[in-house]
């Protein structure tokens, strides 16, 4: 119900809106954060290593340039990416092991007669003749050190990368079958097909129409696998929280700005800067909406996706993190049940976002290419 | 903020991927398997479409088939008819015929007993008239002998007569 709303809503003003589930999300938080702080008041013991639901929920729905499993510290069982950075002096990598799971920026790496530190998953290259990061008390901003222009294989690339390879290979598999046979698949390339028939007939050719969808339909079926592939890998253990995370969705939105912009039509264009059909002094005020409309449309998408993955990923941890902030194993009969609840609804979630983002883009792109009948 | 502050790295990343992942499905994947359902579904729909003119074409056909019975129908019923009407008159031709022909052969039949009739008479009235002459000669003959004979034979000869 809520992401049918979502969807009236946002196919009715065509304007940015967050979704109320992040809402929920950091109001979960934040009474998280007083649950910890009252923990801390409590016993003194906890103070030393206590257990910070906001970090631990932040560590897992950001990037890092390790792939964290499990463990603490120097134990921790980590798979070490490729870090490549863009630097005044050139290009340079290492492997994000060399930092020795410093997040804090005190482990200085040293490459390309570099000076190197990881502070909460951002690399600072230091500047010559400094060996620690500092930082401006009051901007919090890097003294002494700056950013590269950061392009490592993060986790988040990386598991892009695994999706990417993994719809090559489902696909290249399905498209062989009809090199084979004419006759419809059997199985799980059966359930492929319908799919891809469901993206045609559900989403582009209603949405772009019968003449126009067969040139938008690679960009359609590649973002809805990608986004809805993405979203379930994003559910496993450990994985990476690819679409949920702004980076990702801005580039997947920008994708459906530029495809608008690119195909749109001089009816489409007409219809933004002088609107037919109503008082001339009316018209440039529309001018001026519909001019933000064009880019409030993708940049709605990337939102909803964006806040909603995101979201349904904090709801899960936060129930997980109860049973760490209450310290009794008791509330794990309360927030197992709760957590797989939600696990099973961000299934239906992650499809039903993929649909959506495909959907709305359709719509976004059918608009821009409609022809218009004169009035 | 962290969490809704971009990274140009992954950005790129994304860019880059999503533009490699397009071009490779599109080239091995969207486009075959697009083309081999398109083809497919052209195939059912002309399927569908022959198999309904085919069900018409039969229908058709039947019907044909129908009409020409029914004409063979009618047909065989007229001939049966014009049949029964030939039979009807030769019969009653043959009738008449044979019914005139009979009477035909009957009229000779009486035409030729009536004449067989009158010559009978006719050779009977001269055998009488011969036999009456015998007799009278006879009777001359013996009157000339005896009365009693004479009368004895003339007696004789009626009886002869009569036995005749």
């Amino acid at each position: 119900m809520h992401e049918i709303f979502e969807l009236i809503l946002s196919q009715q003003f065509m304007a940015t809106h967050k979704s109320s589930k992040i809402t929920v999300a950091l109001m979960l938080m934040l009474i998280l954060n007083s649950f910890s702080s009252f923990a801390q008041l409590d016993t003194k013991e906890v103070i030393d290593d206590s257990f910070n639901p906001t970090e631990m929920i932040m560590h897992h729905i950001s990037d890092s340039h390790g792939w964290h499993f499990f463990g603490e510290g120097e134990e921790s069982v980590t798979l070490p990416l490729p870090v490549i950075l863009w630097t005044d002096e050139g290009l340079t990598s290492f492997m994000s092991s060399e930092f020795h799971h410093d997040v804090e920026g005190e482990h200085v790496v040293e490459s390309n007669g570099q000076k190197f530190v990881n502070y909460h998953e951002k690399i600072y290259v230091l500047n010559e003749g400094e060996e620690t990061l500092e930082f401006d008390e009051e901007t919090h901003a890097a003294m002494n050190a700056n950013r590269p222009f950061d392009i490592s294989i993060t986790k988040n690339v990386a598991s892009m990368l695994i999706t990417a390879v993994l719809l090559v290979l489902i696909f290249l598999g399905l498209a062989n079958h009809y090199k084979k046979s004419k006759a419809a698949p059997k199985g799980f390339k059966n359930i492929l097909e319908t799919l891809v028939i469901f993206v045609r007939d559900e989403i582009a050719i209603p949405q772009i129409g019968e003449k126009k969808y067969l040139k938008f339909m690679p960009f359609l079926l590649t973002v809805f696998f990608f986004i809805w592939l993405s979203n379930l890998l994003g559910l496993l253990p450990g994985a990476a929280n690819v679409t949920g995370n702004i980076s990702v969705t801005i580039a997947l939105g920008l994708f459906t700005l530029v495809l608008i912009l690119l195909n749109g039509n001089k009816d489409y264009w007409q219809h933004i800067f002088w609107m037919p059909g109503i008082p001339t002094p009316v018209k440039p005020i529309l001018a001026i909406v519909e001019v933000l409309g064009v880019f409030t449309k993708p940049i709605a998408l990337m939102i909803r996706l964006f806040a909603n993955i995101t979201a349904g990923h904090i709801i899960i941890l936060s129930l997980i993190g109860l049973i760490f902030i209450l310290e009794t194993a008791g509330v794990a009969a309360i927030s197992v049940p709760f957590a797989l609840f939600i696990t099973v609804l961000e299934l239906l979630v992650a499809f039903l976002q993929a649909f959506i983002f495909t959907m709305l883009s359709a719509l976004f792109i059918g608009m821009a290419v409609q022809e218009h009948e004169h009035h | 903020m962290e969490l809704i502050t971009p990274e140009y790295g992954l950005f790129v990343w994304q860019v880059v991927v999503m533009i490699i992942l397009i071009f490779l499905l599109t080239k091995f994947a969207w486009k075959p398997v697009m083309k081999a359902v398109g083809e497919r579904e052209a195939s059912i729909n002309d399927a569908l479409v022959s198999a309904e003119k085919a069900k018409e074409e039969m229908a058709n056909l039947k019907a044909d088939n129908e009409k020409l019975l029914q004409q063979a129908r009618a047909e065989r019923d007229e001939m049966l008819k014009e049949a029964q009407q030939m039979k009807k008159t030769i019969i009653e031709e043959a009738t008449e015929d044979a019914n005139e022909k009979a009477e035909r052969i009957l009229d000779k039949a009486q035409i030729t007993i009536e004449s067989e009739k009158k010559q009978a008479l006719a050779e009977i009235k001269s055998q009488v008239a011969e036999l009456s002459v015998q007799i009278a000669e006879t009777v001359v003959k013996k009157q000339l002998d005896n009365k009693d004979e004479q009368m004895t034979l003339v007696n004789k000869m009626l009886d002869d007569v009569k036995l005749n």
